[in-house]
C-alpha cells in the first residue's frame, strides 16, 4: 500500500472575543486541521479594568466593592480573601460570629458558583439551557439570602476585616437552614439529569485530560487540580478562619478530564452543604464584627497598618484566591496584587486542547470555570 | 349532497368538502382545479404549521425550564409567530462582503422548497393525501436529501469560516444519516411490499409496526436518523450555537434566516409525519376503540382517591361524555394522524429540552458504527418475522436484535462504560 | 444498560414540564411524584418581586421635616471615600465674609451631585457618614435616555424625607433614629462633631 498524502490547509478561526461560549470577552485563536485543534492561542485582556492599580490609590476598605467585580459569581469569597489579607496586615482579630457568618457566606457562594458553572458547562455542550435554568432556579434562592443579608444579590460588599459589615437580619439563619437542607434534594435531581446521561459521558469523558504532574507544575488549584487527583484544598492546607472546626472531605478525581471536573464540583457541593449545616448549627451569638474592624469600616482612612506585607488566601470556588498587600504605613496599600485562580488555571488551556476537536475546546474552556472579570482584573 | 351533509362524516370531511367545491366547477376544469387546490392548500398550510411549531417549541421548552414562554403577544402568546414573522420581514437583509450574493440568496429558498414538497405525499388521513404516488417513499428520500445542497450552498456562499465548518458538518451528517434511515425503511417495504405511503398505512390497520421487534428498532433508527437529518438537538452539529455561533446560517439575517428556520421546522414536522406513517399506524387509531379507553379512564379517575372529589367527578363525567360521543362518531383519521405527529414533535422538543449535543465525530460514529449495522441486522429480522406466521417468531427476532445491540455496544467501546470512583480525602 | 441515563433525564424534564400545569401537577400527585409548582418566572412589569429590606440601589440624602433641614453638613467624607468617586460636593455654604452659613444649626452643602451612572451601589458612603445623612434607596426603575443629564442626580433629586426612609427600611431607620436621638440632648450644638481628618 503506498502512502499518499493529501494537501490540506490549516484553518485559523477566532473563537471570540464575541462568541457565545467564551464566557465573556475571551478570545481563542484556534488553528484547525479539519476539526482537530493543532494550535490554540488564548488572548485575554479585553476586560482589563486596572483593578490592582486602582486599589493602590484608595483605602484598604474601599477595595472591597471592587473585589466584588473580580469574579462576579463569588463576591463573598473575594471579600473574604481581601479581609483575611487586611486582618493579617493590621493584626485584627475577627469576632467569632463574624467568622461563622463569613464561612457560611463563602460556602453558599461555592454552591452558587458550582451550580452555575455546571449549568454553563452543559450549555457549552449544547443543551438548550435546561440544566442552566434549573441551576439558576436554585441559585436565585441563595442570591435572595445574599440580598437579605447584604442588600445586593451579586455585588455584596459584605465582608469586612474583623467580621461582616452588619449582622444577618432576623430569621435569616432559619431561611438559610431551610435552603441548605433542601439543596441536596436539588443536587440529586440535577445528577439524575446529568451524571448518568450517556451523551454527557460520551462528550466529557477522556476529553481535556490534565495530568496530575502538569496540574502541579502549572500551579493549578481548585476543583480543576482536585479533579486531576491533587489533594490540595486551602481550607485543609491552610486551615484559615474557622475551617478546622468543621468535618468535611475533599473529593478527588482520578483521570482529570472534563467529566471529573464536573463530578468533583458536584461532590464539593455536597461537602459544602455539610459545612453549612455544621456552621448553621453552631453559630454563636455576639457581635458580627470586632470593635477594631468596626472602627476601620466606619473610618477607612484612620486604618494605617504598620509597614510590612501580608498574603491572605481563600479557597475560592475557582481555586486559590490570594490577595497580596504591601503597606508603607499609610492608609493606602503600597502594592496590591491578586492571585486570580481563573487566570492561572487558564494557562493550561492549550495543553488540554491540543489534538481535541473544536467542540471539545469549548467544553474544556467551560470546565476550567473562568470568569473574565477575574482573569483580566 | 347538501352543504350540511358534509359534516356528517367527520372522517372524510376534507375529502367531501373538496369534492363538493370541485363539483361546482365545469367538468373540463376539474382536474386542473383539483391540482391547483392541492398545491394551494399545501402552500397555505405549510407556513402556518411552521409558525405554530415554533410557538409549540418555545412554549414547551419554556415549561420544561420552569418558564412561561411567550405570553405577551395575544392570549398565551398565540400571536407571537405572527409578530416574529413581521419582525423578520422588517429586518435588514445583510449579505457579508465577499459573499456569493446569488448563491447566498438561492440557498434558503432551496432549503424550504423540498420541505414543502414533502407535504405532497404526507398521508394526513384516510383518502387525504395530495398525491398518493406509488413510489411515495422513494420520493420522500429523494426530496429530503436536497436539503444537504442547500446547507452547503448557504455555508459556502457566506464566506465565513464558521459557516463553512457548519456546512461541512451538515453535509457529512445528512449524507451519513440518509443511509440508516433508508435501510430502516427497507424493513417496512419488505413487510408491506409497497412504496406507496397510502398502502403502507393501510396495512397497519390491525397492528402498528412499532409493536413488532423489527418495527420498534426500525422506528427508533428512522426517527433518530430523521432528527439528525434535520439538524435538531442532540444532533444539531451544523448550527451548534455554542461552537460555531450559528453554523451554516451564521451570516443570514431577516427573511432569509426565517426561511432557514422554516425549512428546519417543516422538515422536523415531515420527519415526525413519516415516522407516524411508517411505524405508528398513520391515520389508524389504536386497536382498542377509543370509547373503551375513555370509559376505562373515567373509572380510573372516578376511583382515584388522591384526587380531590370535584376533580374526580368532573374528570369522570368528561371521560364518559367523550366515550359516548366517540362511540357514536369514531375519531376522524386526520385527528389521529395529526395528534400522533404533534406528539412526536413534542418528543423532538423534549429532546431539545433535555440533551446536550454529541460531537461531530461521535455523531458520524453513531451513524456508521451503530445505526447502519443495526439497520442491516434489522432487515434480516424483518425477513425472519415474515417467514413463519406464528407467535413463536418473536423469540428469534428479539434474540437477534438483542445480540446485535450488545455486540455493537461492546465493539464500539463507548466511554460510557468506564466506571469511576472518587476519593473523598481529608 | 446503555440508554438508561438518557431516559432518566428525559423523565426528569417531563416531570418539570408537567409540574408547571395544574393538570400535570395532579397527574404527578396521583403517581406519587413531587408535585410542587416550579414556575419561577416573575412577569416583571405586571408583577414585581418583593425585595429584601436591605436591598440597596443608589444613595439619597435624608432630611428631617422640611427639605432645607437636611442632615448633611458637607463634610465631604463620602466624597473622599467613594471608591468610584461619583460624589461631587460643593460647600459648605458660606456668606461673603467666608463664614459658614447655617440652617437649623448646621452647615449645608451648596451642591451635592451623585453621578448614578458611575455609582456602583457599594454603600460605603453610608458606612462612613458620621451624621447618617446619606442612605441607600431601593428605587430601581430609573432608566433614562441620557447619560449626563438625567443620570447625574443633583441635590433636589437626591433629597428624600426621613419618613420615606422609615417607610422603605423600617429596621435600619429605627436604629438610625435611636442613634440620632441619643446624640440630641446636648443643647444646640454650635459645632458639629468634626470629622476625623479631612486631609
Amino acid at each position: 500500500m503506498s502512502a499518499t498524502t493529501a494537501e490540506t490547509q490549516l484553518l485559523e478561526i477566532n473563537l471570540g472575543p464575541q462568541h457565545p461560549s467564551t464566557h465573556g470577552v475571551f478570545r481563542m485563536i484556534a488553528t484547525l486541521d479539519g476539526e482537530t485543534i493543532v494550535k490554540l492561542k488564548p488572548v485575554m485582556g479585553y476586560l482589563h479594568r486596572n483593578h490592582e492599580q486602582i486599589g493602590e490609590g484608595i483605602t484598604y476598605v474601599a477595595s472591597f466593592p471592587f473585589t466584588d467585580r473580580l469574579d462576579y459569581f463569588n463576591a463573598m469569597s473575594n471579600n473574604f480573601g481581601l479581609a483575611l489579607a487586611i486582618e493579617k496586615l493590621g493584626g485584627i482579630q475577627a469576632s467569632e460570629r463574624g467568622e461563622y457568618v463569613r464561612v457560611i457566606m463563602a460556602e453558599l457562594t461555592r454552591l452558587v458558583n458550582h451550580v452555575a458553572v455546571t449549568g454553563f458547562l452543559l450549555n457549552d455542550m449544547g443543551a438548550f439551557g435546561t440544566p442552566l435554568l434549573y441551576a439558576f432556579r436554585e441559585r436565585e434562592r441563595i442570591l435572595d439570602l445574599f440580598e437579605a443579608a447584604s442588600g445586593s444579590r451579586m455585588m455584596c460588599n459584605y465582608v469586612r476585616p474583623g467580621g461582616v459589615r452588619e449582622d444577618v437580619p432576623v430569621q435569616w439563619l432559619e431561611r438559610a437552614r431551610e435552603i441548605v437542607n433542601n439543596f441536596p434534594i436539588f443536587l440529586d435531581e440535577f445528577e439524575t439529569l446529568l451524571t448518568e446521561n450517556e451523551i454527557i459521558q460520551q462528550r466529557a469523558k477522556h476529553v481535556g485530560v490534565l495530568p496530575k504532574t502538569l496540574a502541579v507544575n502549572a500551579s493549578i488549584t481548585g476543583p480543576m487540580a482536585r479533579a486531576s487527583g491533587v489533594n490540595y484544598d486551602i481550607r485543609k492546607v491552610d486551615g484559615y478562619s474557622i475551617y478546622p472546626k468543621f468535618a468535611f472531605k475533599v473529593p478527588l478525581g482520578s483521570v482529570g478530564d472534563v467529566y471529573d471536573r464536573y463530578y468533583v464540583r458536584i461532590l464539593e457541593m455536597r461537602e459544602s452543604v455539610k459545612i453549612l449545616q455544621q456552621a448553621l448549627k453552631d453559630i454563636p451569638g455576639g457581635p458580627a464584627i470586632s470593635p477594631k474592624g468596626q472602627a476601620i469600616s466606619k473610618a477607612p482612612r484612620t486604618f494605617k497598618p504598620p509597614k510590612g506585607e501580608a498574603y491572605g488566601r481563600v479557597e475560592s470556588p475557582k481555586g486559590e484566591l490570594g490577595f497580596y498587600l504591601v503597606s508603607d504605613g499609610s492608609s493606602q496599600p503600597y502594592r496590591y496584587h491578586i492571585r486570580a485562580p481563573s487566570f492561572i488555571n487558564l494557562t493550561v488551556l492549550e495543553d488540554m486542547c491540543l489534538g481535541q476537536k473544536v467542540a471539545d475546546a469549548i467544553i474544556i474552556l467551560g470546565s476550567i470555570d473562568i470568569v473574565l472579570g477575574e482573569v483580566d482584573r | 349532497m347538501s352543504f350540511l351533509d358534509l359534516f356528517r362524516n367527520l372522517d372524510q370531511l376534507f375529502v367531501n368538502v373538496s369534492g363538493w367545491l370541485l363539483g361546482l366547477l365545469p367538468d373540463w376544469l376539474q382536474p386542473w382545479a383539483s391540482i391547483a387546490m392541492r398545491i394551494g392548500v399545501i402552500a397555505a398550510i405549510a407556513p402556518a404549521i411552521m409558525m405554530y411549531l415554533t410557538w409549540i417549541e418555545r412554549k414547551a421548552i419554556a415549561r420544561m425550564q420552569n418558564r412561561y414562554g411567550p405570553t405577551r403577544v395575544g392570549i398565551y402568546g398565540l400571536a407571537q409567530p405572527l409578530a416574529d414573522g413581521l419582525k423578520m420581514l422588517n429586518k435588514e437583509d445583510i449579505v457579508p462582503r465577499g459573499a456569493d450574493r446569488l448563491v447566498h440568496l438561492i440557498a434558503p429558498v432551496l432549503a424550504v422548497a423540498p420541505a414543502i414538497l414533502l407535504f405532497a405525499v404526507m398521508p394526513f388521513g384516510r383518502n387525504l393525501i395530495a398525491a398518493d404516488l406509488n413510489v411515495g417513499l422513494l420520493y420522500v428520500f429523494a426530496i429530503s436529501s436536497i436539503s444537504s445542497y442547500a446547507i452547503f450552498m448557504g455555508g459556502w456562499a457566506s464566506r465565513s469560516k464558521f459557516s463553512v465548518l457548519g456546512a461541512m458538518r451538515g453535509v457529512a451528517q445528512i449524507v451519513s444519516y440518509e443511509v440508516p434511515s433508508v435501510l430502516s425503511a427497507v424493513a417496512v417495504i419488505m413487510v408491506t411490499g409497497s412504496l406507496s405511503l397510502g398502502t403502507i398505512v393501510e396495512s397497519q390497520a390491525g397492528y402498528w409496526f412499532v409493536f413488532t421487534p423489527w418495527g420498534f428498532v426500525a422506528c427508533l433508527i428512522f426517527f433518530l436518523s430523521g432528527v439528525a437529518e434535520v439538524n435538531r438537538t442532540p444532533f444539531d452539529m451544523p448550527e451548534a450555537e455554542s461552537e460555531l455561533v450559528g453554523g451554516f446560517h451564521t451570516e443570514y439575517s431577516g427573511m432569509k434566516f426565517a426561511l432557514w428556520y422554516m425549512a428546519e421546522f417543516l422538515e422536523s414536522f415531515a420527519v415526525c409525519a413519516f415516522t407516524v406513517a411508517l411505524f405508528l399506524g398513520g391515520w389508524h387509531g389504536p386497536a382498542i376503540p377509543f370509547w373503551v379507553l375513555a370509559l376505562a379512564l373515567a373509572i380510573l379517575i372516578g376511583t382515584a382517591r388522591l384526587l380531590p372529589l370535584p376533580v374526580r367527578g368532573v374528570g369522570a363525567l368528561v371521560m364518559v361524555g367523550a366515550g359516548v360521543f366517540w362511540a357514536a362518531q369514531p375519531i376522524p383519521s386526520w385527528i389521529w394522524f395529526l395528534s400522533k405527529t404533534y406528539f412526536l414533535f413534542f418528543v423532538l422538543v423534549w429532546f431539545r429540552g433535555t440533551f446536550p449535543r454529541l460531537r461531530a465525530d461521535q455523531l458520524m460514529g453513531l451513524a456508521w458504527k451503530f445505526f447502519l449495522p443495526l439497520a442491516l441486522v434489522n432487515i434480516l429480522v424483518a425477513g425472519v418475522w415474515l417467514m413463519p406466521q406464528t407467535p413463536v417468531r418473536w423469540a428469534p427476532c428479539l434474540l437477534i436484535l438483542w445480540g446485535a445491540v450488545s455486540l455493537l455496544v461492546a465493539v464500539n467501546k463507548p466511554s460510557i462504560t468506564d466506571r469511576r470512583t472518587y476519593v473523598l480525602a481529608d | 444498560m446503555v440508554g438508561r441515563g438518557v431516559l432518566k433525564g428525559m423523565w426528569l424534564v417531563l416531570r418539570e414540564f408537567l409540574s408547571t400545569y395544574p393538570l400535570g401537577r395532579m397527574v404527578l400527585r396521583v403517581t406519587g411524584q413531587p408535585a410542587g409548582n416550579r414556575l419561577v418566572t416573575v412577569q416583571y412589569p405586571d408583577e414585581k418581586q418583593q425585595h429584601a429590606e436591605r436591598f440597596r440601589y443608589f444613595p439619597f440624602l435624608v432630611y428631617d421635616q422640611t427639605p432645607d433641614n437636611l442632615r448633611c453638613v458637607a463634610c465631604k467624607i463620602c466624597e473622599q471615600e467613594c471608591p468610584p468617586q461619583c460624589i461631587h460636593i460643593v460647600g459648605p455654604a458660606k456668606d461673603e465674609q467666608g463664614r459658614p452659613l447655617k440652617v437649623h444649626g448646621r452647615t449645608y452643602p451648596v451642591e451635592f451631585d451623585i453621578d448614578t451612572s458611575i455609582c456602583m451601589s457599594c454603600r460605603i458612603c453610608v458606612d462612613v457618614c458620621p451624621f447618617d445623612a446619606i442612605e441607600m434607596d431601593n428605587q430601581y426603575e430609573m432608566s433614562s435616555t441620557e447619560r449626563f443629564g438625567e443620570m447625574a442626580f443633583n441635590k433636589e433629586k437626591l433629597l428624600k424625607s426621613n419618613e420615606y426612609f422609615q417607610q422603605i427600611k423600617p429596621t435600619e431607620a429605627s436604629v438610625v433614629d435611636q442613634r440620632l436621638e441619643a446624640k440630641k440632648p446636648k443643647p444646640a450644638p454650635t459645632q458639629p462633631p468634626t470629622p476625623p481628618s479631612a486631609a
